[in-house]
């Protein structure tokens, strides 16, 4: 068991999403929780639905410094306590330079010991998890769960001044070990409901005309459920494609579907990525029109 | 009543551990679901759910455990209106079962009612499907739930169906088809790292280690780069009894191809003969002989069979059993040689698991396999993948 968090690590106020992130209610109780008991949340769902983006929101809202620390395949648990720069000491110790005695000249805090350093409670996102190797989850199960870690060069232990709001995301392409997510808080990303949606949209293109808004959810939602879509279009796709349509400044009528003129929706690529879906696209249009004849 | 829960979730399949529930008690002692049973229900979820192919079957616990709970947290939960329910008895039961009903009293009747919709979910699982599409039934045609019973959201004056009811996230479970995407997932389980080719990385311990040993001069050491070592030689049955099943196929073919960086595939028939072919069009023209692929592909390829394995036996054990050729050595024999061939070996077949036993090529194929078929879902392609690993 953990311990309580102490009562300064305490959040101003509850996170119930900001003026440009829209949390649904599931969302925002899984991170007050998280957030209330310290732990570690992990956030999975579609790519696009704003998993990276509820970090930042998160320390905006609360008024808490952001860390962040990108996972790549190549990355190692041990980056982000610390590293040790063993080539620069040896070219220190070659050219005879002073620093080379103390050992401490040459650690480089990742980006764990920063949010371990700071003075107020920090917000720190680990993006993309699954990327790294299979066994990175479970180099930092001691640093998750006690929220300290040892140096072994400077024999110094570095423990958490208070317990950063760490946010994990992950896009399931590898699966994690359950000593890790027994740690960890969860909450899976739903893709957003036609109403969450427009909300969505609204934060971010306020004012935008209700026409518009209903033909655009309407074309895109009809191409979310085309089946066989090698890649669903996302809801960071569709307000790209809101700012393209606004931008050209494309009438809502020429998003109807009625209008069968028209092969594709305007400025498809904003939407569709792969050349075999927009190539499936067209014949499913094509088929449509011959029977529609 | 929470350790109940526990007990509960553990009874139906989620491996909830004691410091999850303990969290999520430590989470109720701060407060955090005080105003509504819906909070309640995603801070359980957060806390003990750690994958969303669980979620479905969490909510089916969920509801089963709580049923009726509503009325403990607001005045919502009114009682079902007898008519509501009556009509219920109408359309789920024959007539002479309404007999036997009139005759029973209310527990017992609410235990028949119950037993029955438990009762139809699963055959409406299996394919028979009991609760029509047509939509009459306010369980909805694919939604429908065990423990719908507590229909006292739908009768009384709430609006909507419970969060947990809706299981929204059936088509996250594990025991369903696949996706282009879960393939994938699955595959990578496969992946094992190999240092292989030009030494072209700075090693950094080595060089540290061999300097030390060098007196103080710098000496650098260069070790390859890690790659995906894996080879895989998938084997397809195209055509025939396939036909249904194609579009798996090609997913799981269009999954493997970017995973793997040796990755080799043919077609078959049905089951393999003397010859493979690599285009399904030209497979009468351009066919590869069997003998070839043993001799290029070294034992160190994992094989894996694509197939539904439904044929006539004959196809398997005779020669001359083909159903497009003659050949002159039976299927098994080449089977065996692909097997001997490579030790590691596993056969994906994209029928229910359930109608196997009813195939007896199937159980031909499966004996030859030395029990190394497995379902074509994300579970039975795990199962596989720790056989081949």
């Amino acid at each position: 068991m953990t311990d309580t968090p102490r009562s300064e690590d305490r959040p101003n106020r509850r996170f119930s999403g900001t003026d440009r992130y829209i949390a649904t209610e599931d969302l925002s109780t899984a991170v007050n929780a998280a957030v209330t008991l310290g732990r570690p949340i992990l956030i999975k769902g579609e790519p696009g639905t704003g998993k990276t983006q509820l970090a930042e929101e998160i320390a905006r809202s609360m008024d808490k410094p952001l860390l962040q620390w990108h996972i790549k395949s190549t990355t190692k648990a041990q980056q982000g306590l610390y590293e040790y720069d063993a080539v620069a000491r040896l070219r220190d110790s070659q050219l005879g330079d002073e620093r080379v005695h103390d050992i401490a000249n040459y650690i480089v805090r990742g980006p764990l010991w920063e949010a371990f350093e700071q003075d107020t409670q920090p917000v720190l996102l680990i993006d993309e998890i699954d990327k790294a190797d299979i066994e990175f989850p479970n180099d930092l199960l001691r640093e998750l769960d006690r929220m300290e870690f040892y140096v072994y060069e400077t024999h110094q232990t570095v423990v958490a001044k208070h317990r950063p709001i760490i946010v994990i995301t992950s896009n399931n392409e590898k699966e994690l070990p359950d000593a890790f997510l027994r740690r960890c808080f969860f909450h899976y990303i739903q893709f957003p409901d036609r109403e969450t949606m427009a909300d969505i949209v609204e934060v971010h293109y306020p004012g935008l005309k209700k026409e518009l808004l209903k033909e655009s959810l309407e074309a895109f939602y009809r191409l979310r459920d085309v089946p066989g879509l090698k890649k669903k279009p996302s809801t960071s796709e569709l307000l790209d494609w809101l700012k393209l349509l606004l931008a050209e400044d494309i009438p809502p009528e020429a998003l109807n579907s009625d209008d069968r003129r028209k092969i594709m929706p305007p400025l498809h690529g904003a939407l569709l990525k792969n050349e075999q879906d927009v190539h499936l696209f067209e014949r499913l249009i094509f088929l449509h029109q011959r029977d529609a004849r | 009543m929470l350790v109940e829960f526990f007990f509960h979730l553990k009874k139906g399949g989620l491996k909830v551990s004691v410091t999850e529930f303990l969290a999520l008690l430590e989470a109720l002692q701060h407060g955090l679901a005080q105003y509504s049973i819906d909070e309640f229900y995603y801070l359980a979820r957060t806390c003990l759910v750690k994958d969303e192919s669980l979620y479905d079957r969490f909510d089916r616990v969920f509801a089963a455990h709580f049923k009726g709970i509503e009325q403990i947290f607001g005045p919502s939960g009114a009682d079902i209106p007898d008519e509501w329910l009556r009509q219920q008895f109408e359309k789920l039961f024959t007539d002479e079962e309404k007999a036997q009903i009139e005759a029973m009293d209310w527990d017992e009747m609410m235990e028949t009612l119950k037993k029955r919709l438990e009762e139809q979910n699963e055959r409406h699982e299996g394919g028979n499907k009991w609760i029509g599409t047509g939509g009459t039934s306010p369980f909805g045609s694919g939604g429908f739930n065990p423990a719908g019973i507590r229909i006292g959201g739908q009768g009384g004056q709430r609006s909507g169906v419970k969060v947990w009811e809706k299981r929204e996230y059936r088509n996250l479970d594990d025991s369903l088809e696949l996706g282009t995407r879960n393939l994938k997932v699955a595959l990578r389980r496969l992946r094992r790292f190999a240092r292989q080719g030009a030494a072209d990385e700075l090693d950094l311990s080595g060089t540290i280690d061999s300097t030390a040993r060098n007196a103080g001069w710098l000496d650098i050491r260069m070790r390859p780069e890690r790659h995906n070592a894996v080879k895989v030689l998938l084997l397809l049955d195209a055509g025939g009894s396939m036909d249904d099943h194609v579009r798996v196929c090609e997913e799981l073919f269009s999954a493997a191809s970017s995973e793997f960086k040796h990755m080799e595939y043919f077609y078959f028939h049905n089951c393999v003969y003397e010859g493979l072919w690599k285009d399904n069009r030209r497979r009468h023209t351009q066919r590869t002989p069997t003998m070839d692929v043993l001799h290029k592909y070294a034992a160190d390829y994992k094989l894996i069979f694509v197939g539904d394995a439904t044929m006539s036996p004959y196809e398997i054990t005779y020669a001359g059993g083909s159903v497009e050729h003659f050949n002159e050595e039976p299927g098994a024999q080449w089977m065996q040689r692909l097997l001997d061939t490579y030790p590691k070996a596993i056969w994906l077949n994209p029928e229910p698991q359930n109608r196997w036993p009813h195939t007896p090529s199937i159980k031909i194929i499966n004996q030859l396999m030395e029990e190394r078929m497995f379902p074509l879902t994300v579970n039975g392609l795990e199962q596989g993948m720790r056989e081949l690993s």
